[in-house]
Parts: C-alpha cells; structure tokens; sequence
C-alpha cells in the first residue's frame, strides 16, 4: 500500500469531515432547540454557492467574494425563516418535511431561472491554486489545507460560542426546556432566527469552500445533505461534539473507502468482480456505518442530555 | 351501504376511470391513457406508503426505494433475456414474484433496522437507506449505471395478458388499483389495523394492554413495500425503461407530497392525491405565459414549491376537506 497516497486521503477525508461538520452543526442545531427538521438546509449551501461565484465574478477576488457571501447566506436564512419556516415549528415533522421540500424545488428553479442549467466554477488566487510539500515528496493543494484550517477554526470558535457565551449558554438552554427559557424572559422568537442565520452562515461557508473544488452546481446541496443526515444521525441529533465526530468519521471512512477498497477487494475477489463490486459497495460503506451505530445505539452516539424521544 | 355525496363522488371517478380507454379512443387522443396508467400506479404507491403515513404515524421519505427496486427485477430481467438469451428471465410471474420478493425482503431489512427508531431518526434513516440504494444502482455498471436500462420487451405473462397492448395493460394496472385499495380497506378494518392505528395515537397504551408495536409496524412496513414493488413493475413495463432516478429520494417526496394533498390517512386520499399531484405537474409545465421572454411552464416548481408550503401550512388535509362530508377534526399524523 502507498503511504504518501494514503496520508493524502486521510487529509481528504478529514477536508470532507469537515465540510460535512459545518452542515451538520447547522442543521443540528436548529433540530435541537427548535425541533424542525429542515430538508433545504442543502440549498442554503448551494447559495453559498452561487454567491461566492458571483461576488468573485463582481470583486475579482475570491477572498472578498467569500467575506461577502457570509453576511448574505445569513440574511437570506433570516429571511427564510421568518418568511416561511417560522409558523411550522409547532407543526409536526411531516409537514416540516414537506414544506421544506418545496423550498428545495423553489431554490431550484430560482438557481436555474438566475443563474441558468449550466454549471458555474470559482477561479481561486494562486496562493490557493498551488500545491506544498507537507512533508518531503507528498505534495498537498493549498485550497484543500486552507479548508482544513478554516474548518478547524470554525469548529473551535463554534465549541467557544455554545459553550462560553451568553448565547451559548441560551441555545444549551432552549435545546433542554424551550417553555422554560422564554418564561424566564428570553426573546425565543428572535434567539431561534439568530440561531437559523447562523445555521445558514455555515452551511453559506461550506458551500463557498467546496465550490472551488467541486463544481457549483444545481442540485449539489442534495447529495451533501444526505450525507449530512447521516452524520447528525450517527452523531445523535442535537449534539455539536457528535456532529463533529460523526462529520470526521464520515469523511474519512467515505474518501479512504473509495480509493483503498477497490485495492482490498482484489485481495478477496477476481480482479473483474472487484472492478465491479467495488464502486457500489464503497458508497454504501457510510449507510452500513449508520445501520450498523443505530442498531446498537438507536439515540445515535452521542444522544444529548435530556432528550427522551 | 348508505350511498353519501362522497360515496357518490367516488363511484363517478371510478366509473370515468375504468372507461377511460374507451373515451379516449372516441377521441381518438391516446396519450390520456398512457398519463392515467402513470397517475394510477402512482396511487398504488402512494396508497401503499399511506399505510405506513396516514394510519402508522411512520414517515417512511424512502419508499421510492421499492418501486425502484421492483422496476430494476423487470428491467434485468429483460436485459438478461435480451443480452444473454436466458428467456425464463423474460417470464412475467418469475419477475413479478422476484420484484415481490425482493421488496419485501429489502423492506425487512430497512424496516428492522429503521423502526427501532423514532421521529425525526425514522424520517432519516429511511431517506437514507433509499439514498444508499440509489447509489448502488448509479454504481452498477452493467445494468446501465447513470443512464439506466432500456427495456426491450414487456413482461412475458404468457398470453393470459398483453402488455404490450395499452388498453391490457391499462386493465391490469386500474383493477390492481381497485384490489389494493379493497385490500388496504380490510387491512385498516382489521385487528391489525387497529394495533397499528392505536400505536400511532398512544404507543404506551398499546403496549399496556399487551402488543408489542415493533413487530406490527414492521409486518406493515414490508407490506407496504411490497406493494410499492408491485407499482415498481407496473412502472417499469409502463415506460419501458427504468434509470437509478426512479429511486432518488425525491421521488419519495413526490409520494408524501400525493398523500398530503388527497388528505392524510383517507382510504382514497392518495388516489386524489396522485391524480392532483400528476395535473399540477402537466397544468403548470404547460402555462402558456411568457413574462420578459421567459415561458413560465418552464419554471413551473418555482410555483409548486411555494404551493406545497402552502397547503401544509393552510389546507393540512388536502382535497379531502373540499369534499362533502370531511372530518372535521384532522387528528394528526
């Protein structure tokens, strides 16, 4: 086995953990302290998307591009929610899937009347467009370390906000009593569309990263936010530190699956089997994850405290 | 059987239904068949995931998975008898007892595994483990990958029935209707039915009065994907083709959507419900407005999407309550 291909994969896998957390945190999130389900979590990614191409196109900088989409994703959840998401959090959870999967549809359709079928691409700046050596003969994409990095941060200041801050403090609150909080005097309604902007904010930043390297798209918000469900769902919805070690394990198992499985099947199967069998096995590799947690943890593994459903 | 409004309403529908080749014929447009042939397998699905829905209270979002999965039993089978002369493999019973089969094993598995959880997990889990079937299906090279398989030759039922004759298979799909719905009124009428309705109003009670509601929901979540196989078959000798996107999770949504709008667990619900589903679709890609050069058809989900959130929020029980007769009370899903 190469080690210098697999440590490459390992990096990979750790960038798509990471860009999986910011969706999850998002999304669970707002699973946890306002009980929606929220299936267009995904089109707010692919509006980052779509602005960061565009603020790049206006700006010619991809860095002043991205700085730009946040404030934007974050209003455009706010208006989201106050628009139309705000009068199903009383509603059960089908009809929170159903009126979200018409905004997946409305974004959609918006994306293609905008910005047209055809797919669009963000140029980066060549100090993100180049490779370094992270050790000697293994060279990396910078973009791809920047993601990393970004990521990391995130996820630090995330953990610094829920757990050290007044709001932090609120939203711990509002996920274990939301009665309870606003009896005591809090605004709920105003706490619940901050949380959503931030929500959106994050998944405006995932979708910005992986737009240089995957292409942005219609319909890319989809396939992520499956894999994204399926992190809050190993991770136990809900919980931060669950999504992120769900989104880090999702992603390693995901990349290092696809590029050594077909290498390992070979070891046990005919090289034409191999061939075969191996595209379709290594992507349902993260839903036998999944089957294989749920069927010793039903609550996920980290269900949070005081959640009895 | 006291004949109401609704009880009338019905029969006409059923009435125009089972005429409906003959109608067309007299007008001499074919195309209405081959659209209501799709609208009535529609509601086969979707009366069979109402099951799990409207009287279950289990929001399965992957049910696509079963139609697919029987679908690609008839679209392999054809490829087989096509590519490598196997005929057997082209015989209609072997395929539909093979997509039967199949679906119903698959749901087993999903179902196990799935309803061990609740809520918000069970929407999850079954959206995802239909995902994971979309996937194998786009990974499987020989059977068409992306691009699907086209299917040279309908289902061989021996002569008993052509399939390849529209008005035949039209039959076929109507009367499999009309058994389903029958099936599926005596199914909801029965013990069964009633332990699997008590366990969605009040799960403590049911247990406290003695049954355990995991092995009921199971046995209805494998019938109910069973059933969607059969629709699956149906579908695959409709269209003569069957591609990984017939499994797509938003397929799924598709189905929720026609059970929502025919008016959650109401025995004709879906039925309406696919009929409304498939007008909309037709009636909207096909408004004849253009505003600054561009055709409004074109965008018609731009229009469904906010109409969907709509409903949920203001119509919550669909065509349903516009009937005579409506419940008053809609008591939840």
């Amino acid at each position: 086995m190469n080690w210098l291909l697999m440590l490459e994969q390992v990096l990979n896998g750790f960038q798509l953990g990471l860009l999986l957390f910011l969706l999850a945190a998002g999304l669970t999130l707002v699973f946890g302290i306002m009980d929606m389900i929220n299936l267009a979590h995904g089109s707010l990614y692919m509006m980052g998307a779509y602005f960061c191409a565009t603020f790049t196109g206006w700006t010619g900088s991809f860095l002043i591009g991205a700085v730009l989409t946040l404030p934007a994703v974050f209003l455009l959840g706010i208006v989201v929610e106050v628009i139309a998401l705000r009068s199903l959090y009383a509603r059960d959870h089908l009809d929170q899937v159903l009126a979200t999967f018409g905004l997946i549809l409305f974004f959609n359709e918006a994306t293609r009347l905008i910005w047209g079928p055809i797919g669009l691409s963000i140029p980066l700046p060549a100090f993100l467009n180049q490779t370094v050596e992270i050790i000697p003969g293994a060279p990396y994409p910078t973009f791809r370390l920047a993601i990393i990095v970004v990521g990391c941060l995130v996820a630090a200041l995330l953990y610094y906000i829920v757990s050290k801050t007044r709001l932090g403090m609120l939203i711990r609150a509002g996920a274990s009593n939301r009665e309870m909080i606003g009896a005591l005097g809090i605004n709920i309604k105003l706490l619940f569309t901050l949380v959503f902007g931030l929500g959106a904010a994050l998944a405006g930043l995932a979708g910005l990263m992986a737009g240089p390297i995957l292409s942005v798209e219609i319909g890319m918000g989809e396939s992520i936010l499956i894999l994204t469900l399926v992190v809050i769902v190993i991770g136990g919805i809900g919980s931060i530190k669950g999504a992120f070690i769900a989104a880090i394990i999702v992603g390693l198992i995901d990349t290092v699956g696809r590029s050594f499985l077909p290498e390992i099947l070979r070891l046990i199967l005919s090289d034409d089997s191999a061939a075969t069998a191996a595209p379709a096995i290594s992507s349902m590799l993260i839903y036998l994850l999944m089957a294989l947690v749920l069927a010793i943890k039903p609550q996920g593994l980290f269900p949070p405290k005081g959640v009895g459903r | 059987m006291k004949l109401t409004t609704r009880g009338i309403i019905n029969t006409i529908l059923f009435v125009f239904l089972g005429s409906l080749p003959f109608l067309t014929d007299w007008m001499g447009d074919s195309f209405y068949t081959g659209l209501t042939s799709r609208i009535l397998i529609l509601a086969i699905a979707a009366t069979s995931l109402n099951l799990l829905i409207g009287y279950g209270g289990m929001v399965s979002f992957g049910h696509a998975a079963y139609i697919g999965i029987g679908a690609y039993v008839v679209g392999i089978g054809a490829f087989h008898a096509f590519e490598d002369g196997i005929d057997w493999m082209l015989n209609g019973y072997v395929q539909l007892i093979a997509a039967l089969l199949a679906s119903a094993l698959i749901a087993l598995i999903i179902g196990a595994i799935s309803l061990r959880t609740h809520g918000v997990y069970f929407i999850m889990i079954t959206m995802a483990f239909s995902q994971m079937l979309y996937f194998t299906a786009v990974g499987i090279e020989t059977y068409g990958a992306d691009d699907g398989l086209t299917i040279y030759a309908r289902s061989d039922m021996l002569g008993l029935i052509d399939l390849n004759d529209e008005k035949s298979l039209y039959y076929l799909i109507f009367f499999s209707l009309v058994f389903v719905l029958y099936f599926m009124h005596r199914l909801i009428g029965s013990e069964f039915g009633a332990v699997i309705r008590g366990s969605r109003s009040n799960e403590a009670r049911m247990r406290a009065i003695g049954f355990s509601p995991y092995k009921y929901r199971l046995v209805a979540f494998v019938i109910a994907g069973t059933i969607a196989g059969y629709a699956g078959f149906l579908m695959a000798n409709l269209s003569d083709f069957v591609s990984p996107s017939i499994l797509h999770w938003t397929r799924s949504g598709d189905l929720i959507i026609m059970i929502v709008l025919g008016g959650i667990g109401n025995l004709f619900g879906p039925l309406y419900g696919a009929i409304a589903f498939v007008m909309l679709e037709e009636l909207l890609s096909s408004i004849p407005l253009t505003i600054g050069g561009l055709s409004v058809g074109e965008y018609w989900q731009l229009i469904f999407g906010p109409l969907l959130i709509f409903v949920v929020l203001y119509a919550r029980n669909g065509i349903d309550s516009f009937l005579p007769g409506a419940r008053k009370n809609h008591d939840g899903a």
